[in-house]
């Protein structure tokens, strides 16, 4: 039990002068997720096959690798925002700072990752 | 971590006492209504009264107030204006937040459920404990805030315009209909501020006498205290005086990102 007043229990430790930076860079990777998606999606339709050797070379070819990273980056980055979002929802004390780790961890290791994956089919070291 | 099972006040026992109308009524419409007594010791429970609506007048608060008077003393409800103004009688009606008092029950079917604003600790029946809410109100320090003495002759002056700004924010009557729609209260309503308290902060944000818009947009800069808002907009749906919290809230947020621009 607490006699701290209701009030003082809203105020509590006070306003922590931040949410802004996550709700703007959570719409700016929205909206650059528009053209990179379209971009994906066109272009994987416009392969002849999705068979390895030709998927392998789509990949190192041109803008492609620089394009994927662009993608990957950003759509991890958009996805660790929500997953915060739905983490600070849901989870309450102390796993939700556990949850924030994880998801951070497993984002960052997911865009790591792809991008070296991506990185190597356009620097030939996997045909 | 996470519940799987509603504790045991949240625990409705659906089948409580029945109370039948008299023979003869006509027309008949039951009202299944959440009763619940701290003192008795017992969980929550489901009354039924049946009414002929002929007997009282046409709103949901009428026919509350018939019950009370002439079925059973013991229902417990707030209510004061009953014209709208007052905020007192909000209650789920229906699966929908809202104002006994402006209700119709002709616009309701035969089986009127009522149950006390959701999420809310409940006193007795249907009245919710609203500590918090007021609190939360009190917290966004919703009175004129100015550095600029008032002139010893008249009032702070407002033109015509700027005072059209804040005459739909300032109607509301703090009922809490909107923030206990909002999931986002439900869940964090220990640090989320909720979309009555944020509308009362944007009615003095947006005040032209107003000197500390930049204080109250510092109070709100907050993962919790405003951004567990994700537009869901529950609060504009049911809002009895047709206000638009959500849109507020959004007004906020966008002050938030062009004081950084």
């Amino acid at each position: 039990m607490s006699l701290q007043s209701p009030l003082g229990r809203v105020l509590g430790y006070g306003a922590a002068k931040e949410g802004v930076h996550h709700w703007w860079v959570q719409r700016v990777t929205a909206i650059a997720l528009i053209p990179l998606t379209i971009w994906f999606v066109v272009s994987l339709l416009a392969l002849p096959s999705f068979e390895y050797a030709t998927v392998a070379r789509w990949v190192a070819t041109g803008w492609t690798p620089l394009l994927l990273v662009l993608l990957i980056a950003v759509m991890t980055w958009h996805s660790k925002l929500g997953v915060q979002v739905v983490i600070e929802d849901y989870v309450h004390s102390g796993a939700k700072t556990l949850s924030l780790i994880l998801s951070t961890f497993a984002h960052t290791l997911v865009a790591a990752a792809a991008i070296f994956v991506v990185l190597r089919f356009a620097f030939g070291g996997a045909a | 971590m996470a519940d799987f099972r509603l504790p045991p006040n949240s625990r409705i026992n659906r089948n409580g006492r029945v109370h039948k109308a008299p023979p003869g009524a006509r027309n008949v419409r039951t009202f299944r209504v959440y009763r619940f007594d701290p003192d008795s010791g017992e969980g929550p429970r489901i009354d039924s009264y049946e009414l002929d609506p002929k007997s009282c007048g046409p709103m949901v608060l009428d026919a509350l107030i018939q019950i009370k008077s002439a079925v059973d003393a013991t229902l417990t409800f707030r209510r004061s204006c009953r014209e709208g103004i007052c905020g007192s009688c909000a209650m789920n009606i229906n699966g929908v937040n809202r104002l006994a008092c402006t209700t119709a029950m002709a616009d309701l079917g035969n089986e009127i459920k009522i149950y006390p604003l959701p999420h809310m600790p409940v006193v007795k029946d249907l009245v919710p404990d609203l500590t918090n809410f007021y609190a939360q109100y009190a917290s966004v320090r919703p009175w004129l805030q100015t550095r600029t003495p008032a002139p010893p002759d008249r009032e702070r002056l407002q033109s015509k315009e700027d005072q059209e700004k804040i005459d739909r924010p300032a109607a509301c009557i703090l009922c809490a209909c909107c923030s206990t729609a909002c999931p986002s209260y439900w869940w964090n309503s220990d640090r989320f501020l909720g979309p009555a308290a944020l509308l009362a902060a944007y009615r003095w944000i947006i005040d032209s006498r107003d000197e500390a818009t930049g204080e109250r947009l510092d109070q709100l800069e907050d993962p919790f205290r405003l951004y567990r808002c994700h537009t869901i907009m529950n609060c504009t749906d049911v809002c009895p005086k047709d206000l638009n919290p959500a849109r507020a809230i959004a007004e906020i947020k966008k002050k938030m990102v062009e004081r950084q621009h």
